[in-house]
């Protein structure tokens, strides 16, 4: 029996290195047989992120990205992207937006669903939930190896998409390689047989890490490592750093 | 209507817990904690006999003759300058640590802008000899060397945030950051009324103290509990929060704040976030805070660093919306000027925050029997510089 694809996602921040590389990115990660992508919405204080990602979100913003901007670079995308595609922000730049003008938007694009790390699900369940459905977009919620089990079948019972596992208790882009703490992580969540596939993400930089994440796991997600190529090889080396992974 | 905080930890619309997943654990964990903590016996104990013992208090509630005749009104100054640390931050951080220690952390990280609140951070660390780490920005490193070296001292580290505008937001998120990577061992002291649910709530009660010895101070001097006014100035709103606590449902109090204009409202450098913020959500909380059309958070100036934070917390946003407070704001040379006209008058030398707050006599008149309480939240000795430089001395 064939083994089964693990998914293989890329996040990058909109705006960086320069103001109008969107598009571009998304087209040659999706090229070079990435499965998935996670398009930051940058944002001045994103407190879930390291250094890593956090300076290129303050480039971004220097850059001049704006939410406006980027669904207007967004606008004709799904006619040249067919994998599917994420936003992630922080809660307080849609809020602004109009959380419904948000999703409206989302859904005219053709984007999948949304990360937002700091809405909560208890918050999201109460108040936006609905909003979100009536757009058809799926909300993507993270776990840490502090997260108990109750809590965690909260949010699988709340997921309509995927389950964010973050694999350690970090912030992004601070971890190099997992140890056996982190394996344990992986099997106890993936012995929980949850409704919906967990993809692991923070401190996946190669394929030794890609593979350990995905053992137990449907994908892994790799951030602050692509932003890092990003920045010393530049936006036209994509493909060498997908080849890096798997 | 009601001031207080809701199970749910919101005041109105404002309020709440907004944090990322990896924070939920040990916001949880103090939330179901906190108040059951504070009501132990063997906890109120402790807390009382530092404030008295090792602050100070109660601080005086003293009649400034000479400013009252000045401004044709009877106006009492709190004295929170006169607590070990020389402010109100001392109140919360006492409160604080015993927490932080009834829950078995064992090591301590704050953030601070101007230094007081990690003064105050390092002082209580030292005194309980827990590890102590605070965040700065790298600019208010420089500027506020002074504290920076009494932190040191203190036996404290102070680390700098090179991120973003390198001020106080940006320790704040430095802070925020540390905790998300130490999840277990550690507690994080917030130094105002803001952050997530309970933070603004529990800050608020360990503040309260003030407006509860006023209560009793002013019933000895004037024959009665409430004021006509409370007056206090607003950054995050700390000491705000806990000079109105007691008097918040007390209908013939009124409720002052003053917010730092900076160098004018609209000039484009203040700090005045009541009247030039929207809400939104800063540091886990949802309140007024001052952003850009697009949601980014703006940094706010004032003279006073103590006071140039983005946002206000979720009580204080309560209070402005529901019309409950009276909300004004000082520029640089209004807070100057009153507090050298306190430093002449009545021989105190206020914090440049307090400042603010004395600066209410610019903005409003008072009836000749009116009381008013204004709280003194700070002294002016780490101002020296400022003061120096603004008048020339």
């Amino acid at each position: 029996m064939q083994e089964e694809k693990k998914l293989l996602s890329i996040y990058f921040t909109a705006g960086y290195p320069d103001l109008n590389n969107t598009v571009q990115i998304i087209q040659d990660l999706e090229k070079n047989g990435v499965d998935m992508i996670e398009i930051g919405l940058p944002f001045s204080d994103p407190l879930a992120d390291g250094p890593t990602i956090q300076a290129s979100s303050t480039k971004a913003l220097e850059n001049g990205m704006t939410t406006n901007l980027l669904f207007k670079q967004l606008k004709n995308i799904r006619e040249t992207v067919s994998i599917p595609l994420i936003i992630m922000g922080y809660f307080n730049p849609m809020m602004q937006y109009g959380v419904e003008a948000f999703c409206k938007k989302c859904q005219e694009i053709g984007i999948d669903g949304l990360i937002i790390p700091d809405l909560p699900v208890d918050v999201y369940h109460e108040e936006y939930q609905v909003i979100f459905e009536k757009y058809g977009l799926i909300n993507v919620f993270l776990i840490t190896p502090q997260t108990s089990d109750e809590r965690i079948n909260f949010i699988d019972s709340v997921s309509n998409g995927f389950i964010y596992m973050v694999s350690s208790a970090s912030v992004t882009g601070s971890q190099s390689g997992f140890g056996n703490t982190q394996q344990n992580y992986f099997k106890r969540i993936a012995a929980m047989n949850l409704k919906n596939p967990q993809i692991v993400g923070f401190g996946i930089s190669n394929t030794e890490t890609f593979s350990q994440a995905t053992t137990d796991a449907k994908g892994a997600i790799i951030g602050s490592a692509f932003i890092k190529h990003l920045t010393s090889k530049g936006v036209n080396n994509i493909g060498e750093f997908v080849k890096s992974i798997r | 209507m009601n001031y207080n905080v809701t199970e749910k930890g919101y005041y109105g619309t404002f309020g709440g817990a907004y944090i990322p997943e990896m924070l939920y654990p040990n916001v949880e964990n103090l939330r179901q904690n906190y108040l059951k903590i504070m009501q132990e016996p063997s906890f109120k104990e402790e807390f009382d006999q530092l404030l008295k013992d090792y602050v100070g208090r109660p601080s005086p509630l003293y009649f400034a003759k000479r400013l009252s005749k000045k401004h044709n009104t009877k106006v009492y100054l709190k004295r929170e300058d006169l607590n070990h640390t020389g402010a109100h931050k001392v109140n919360n951080t006492i409160g604080q640590i015993l927490v932080a220690k009834k829950l078995g952390k064992k090591r301590i990280i704050a953030e601070t802008g101007a230094g007081q609140h990690g003064v105050a951070t390092a002082t209580v660390c030292a005194l309980m000899g827990i590890d102590c780490i605070v965040y700065m920005g790298e600019i208010d490193i420089t500027r506020q060397a002074p504290n920076v070296a009494r932190m040191k001292m203190l036996g404290a580290e102070v680390r700098p945030a090179t991120s973003g505008s390198k001020t106080l937001k940006d320790a704040t998120n430095e802070a925020i950051r540390d905790w998300i990577n130490n999840p277990v061992d550690t507690h994080y002291i917030i130094g105002s009324a803001i952050g997530p649910h309970p933070y603004p709530d529990m800050v608020t009660r360990f503040q309260s103290v003030i407006s509860e010895e006023i209560k009793w101070q002013l019933k000895e001097k004037e024959g009665r509990e409430n004021p006509d006014y409370v007056v206090a100035c607003i950054g995050g709103g700390s000491n705000a929060a806990g000079t109105y606590y007691h008097f918040l449902h007390e209908k013939e109090v009124g409720i002052i704040a003053v917010e730092a204009a900076g160098k004018g409202i609209h000039s484009g450098e203040s700090a005045a976030t009541s009247a030039l913020g929207k809400e939104g959500i800063i540091h886990g909380c949802r309140t007024l805070l001052m952003q850009t059309n697009d949601g980014q958070i703006t940094e706010p100036y004032s003279i006073s660093a103590g006071l140039d934070y983005p946002g206000v917390g979720p009580l204080h946003s309560h209070l402005y919306t529901s019309g409950r407070g009276e909300f004004y704001s000082a520029t640089d040379d209004e807070a100057m000027t009153s507090g050298l006209e306190l430093t002449k008058l009545e021989g105190i030398i206020p914090a440049i925050e307090s400042s603010h707050a004395l600066a209410i006599f610019k903005h409003k008149t008072f009836n000749p029997d009116d009381v008013v309480v204004i709280s003194l939240s700070g002294r002016g000795d780490k101002d020296l510089d400022n003061y120096i430089k603004y008048f020339n001395l």
